[in-house]
């Protein structure tokens, strides 16, 4: 029976493999973005609800992260001629100038070095209550954004960095043109935040099945009685902390990829912001909820992006309304917060399926 | 540096430091009660603002009273933000009640860019208020001279209202034993909404004198100061409201000593406040005058 499931889970991710690599081809390219950024967010809503949802550490220190990401991520990959371009109010420290490193080792240095960051932060600060910490991690946030802007010679300070190499399949586009003869039009590839999306997901699964996942559940749900029984509370704090940076940073940096600009005012709190706003739609601690609100939430953003302009509802022509596409999500977040409280998503899942399976 | 120039260093930072104490107060007061930080305080000190300038453009009435009612208005809105985001939250766990509150904060930013629109305006103060005074080479503006003195008034009111009169005393009682205190008999809707009420009123008149001061309004102009007003509740422990002022010219004082002896650190200027925070919240996590409060199982 086990082998069966394990089998079962292998054909889905080799079918979602091939989803992506078939869409990749099909859709155009703003569509392919929206799809990318769908994938981004889903890493970056686990990560969150690894710390906030399973172990019930209130952070809010996730633009932080992202940024450090990002930052290595776009330093490291850029050509010193890119960087030269950018960097014209103040030259760049020459050691990074020079240097220039295949995607994906850059991708797993940010991951890394967010990691670094997230436990040099966490031991401290994680021990902590509740507020004390989510003020605490905000502010780590804001003071790596405010060493960003000012650390000019190393991040091009508020001016921010352009003309990241976006990752393009370059290799899929050479194989079907030599092969097959077929031109594609977009330059962006979804395999690398698809697949990191995938690895993400199938990690949470193993590891809120393993020892650990339900050591972090017990914090969560008492720290006291956690501890009494035998939990190490710091360790495992430390660990979910670290794990969570971690993804947060690989997250930042396939944004940085994705946007192919980046600069400090994007890592902001709003940012964080939103990744609130798929954790909570999809419900504390739940995996499968954040995946869908991850997805709906980015498609509902880019969607509904048609509010911030003059809308014309047939009998009144309203002027350009800026704003009031986050006006609306705010209200949504609130709406669900104050009248689902959790779970809004697995309930309503639960409430359709009564209605139609009768089992 | 010469004497003038720390003078008028010491003349600013001392009129930063009573505005980031009034909106201190607010966050103490509310956490003392309801162990909430109010993320949408800094918004509250906005919409102060906000309404006031748009109280001088579109009444006849004169500036003072524009200035009143704009932060009783505020207050209401308080109040309001109070009954409908926190109230049906309040048995809930403290994560859900803070994302209500973040929620609120960035609904109060957004629809001030919808409303307001998120060009900056310039904030109409009266002119008396806008000059510069000149006491022996030492050039201030008479806003700075001002503004620790409406924030000396406001706290010894608040002082008497918190020590001498019933409903201050049902708050102590309430930031003392939540619980003990609701058995006693005390209205503890009508306390919370009577501490949200000053709380909004006093981030209000804040934030009409940051507007007289800065004299420029955006949307946006709440989020830093509503931060760095939480961490100087913090730093003068929080749930006590000398710790707030006394957290609040500490940071206020600090910063404009900062950027005035080491200019070279002007860009850090922001980070200072969260540095001394997690400083404090490391060394001493229960702030300067903070009660030590034993865990219960």
């Amino acid at each position: 029976m086990k082998d069966n499931k394990i089998i079962k889970y292998i054909i889905c991710v080799v079918v979602a493999i091939i989803a992506m690599i078939f869409l990749n081809f099909v859709l155009d390219s703003y569509k392919v973005r929206v799809l990318n950024l769908c994938f981004i967010y889903i890493i970056l809503g686990l990560s969150m609800n690894l710390i906030n949802g399973f172990t019930g550490l209130f952070s809010l220190g996730h633009a932080g992260f992202m940024a450090i990401g990002a930052y290595t991520v776009a330093i490291l990959t850029m050509t010193p001629e890119m960087k030269e371009m950018n960097y014209y109010m103040k030259p760049m420290v020459s050691f990074l100038q020079q240097i220039n490193m295949p995607f994906i080792v850059a991708l797993i240095i940010g991951g890394l070095l967010a990691a670094l960051f997230g436990f040099l932060i966490g031991a401290p600060v994680l021990k902590l209550t509740d507020d004390y910490l989510a003020i605490a991690t905000l502010g780590f946030s804001e003071i790596i954004r405010v060493v960003i802007i000012n650390l000019q010679s190393v991040t091009n300070g508020a001016l921010g960095l352009k003309g990241i190499p976006q990752k393009t399949n370059q290799f899929f586009v050479k194989l079907l043109r030599d092969i097959f003869g077929i031109s594609l039009s977009h330059s962006i590839n979804l395999l690398w935040a698809g697949i990191g999306a995938i690895i993400t997901i199938v990690f949470m699964f193993l590891l809120m099945k393993g020892s650990y996942g339900k050591a972090f559940k017990a914090i969560r749900e008492d720290e006291i009685a956690a501890r009494s029984m035998g939990v190490n509370l710091f360790k495992h704090k430390v660990m979910s902390f670290t794990i969570g940076s971690f993804l947060a940073g690989i997250g930042g940096g396939l944004l940085a990829v994705s946007l192919g600009t980046i600069d400090p005012t994007l890592f902001k709190f709003s940012l964080t912001w939103n990744i609130i706003l798929i954790v909570v739609l999809g419900g504390m601690g739940n995996i499968n909820g954040t995946i869908i609100s991850a997805i709906v939430v980015t498609i509902a953003m880019e969607a509904l992006r048609f509010l911030d302009e003059p809308l014309n509802l047939g009998f009144i022509q309203t002027p350009a309304l800026p704003g009031l596409r986050m006006v609306v999500f705010s209200i949504i977040l609130m709406t669900v917060i104050i009248f689902k409280k959790d779970n809004v998503l697995k309930s309503t899942l639960v409430k359709v399926r009564g209605r139609y399976a009768k089992n | 540096m010469s004497i003038q120039e720390f003078l008028q260093h010491l003349a600013n930072g001392t009129s930063l430091g009573s505005l980031y104490a009034l909106i201190a107060i607010g966050y103490t007061l509310v956490y003392g009660i309801l162990r909430l930080i109010n993320f949408a305080h800094g918004e509250i000190f906005m919409l102060g603002a906000y309404i006031a300038y748009y109280g001088i453009f579109f009444t006849p009435l004169p500036w003072w009273l524009v200035f009143i009612l704009a932060s009783v208005l505020t207050g209401l809105i308080g109040l309001l933000l109070e009954k409908i985001a926190y109230k049906p939250l309040r048995n809930s766990p403290r994560i859900t009640i803070l994302i209500s509150a973040i929620g609120a904060s960035f609904l109060f930013q957004n629809l001030g860019i919808l409303i307001f629109s998120g060009r900056p305006k310039a904030f109409p103060a009266p002119a008396f208020l806008n000059g510069v005074l000149n006491i022996g080479g030492v050039s201030v503006g008479t806003i700075s001279l001002i503004i620790p003195v409406v924030t000396i008034i406001l706290l010894v009111l608040l002082t008497f209202i918190i020590q001498k009169t019933k409903t201050g005393m049902a708050m102590r009682a309430l930031s003392k034993d939540y619980e003990a205190a609701s058995l006693m008999g005390i209205d503890i809707n009508k306390v919370i909404s009577f501490t949200f009420f000053i709380g909004s009123f006093l981030a209000a008149v804040g934030g009409i004198m940051w507007g007289i001061k800065y004299l420029q309004l955006v949307p946006h102009m709440g989020v830093m100061p509503g931060l760095k007003c939480f961490i100087a509740a913090v730093i003068g422990g929080i749930g006590n409201i000398t710790g707030a002022v006394i957290g609040g010219f500490i940071l206020g004082l600090g910063e404009i000593m900062l950027i005035a002896f080491l200019p070279t650190l002007t860009g850090y200027r922001d980070a200072f406040a969260f540095i001394l925070l997690i400083l404090i919240l490391l060394v001493k996590p229960t702030g300067l005058m903070g009660e030590k409060i034993a865990e219960k199982v």
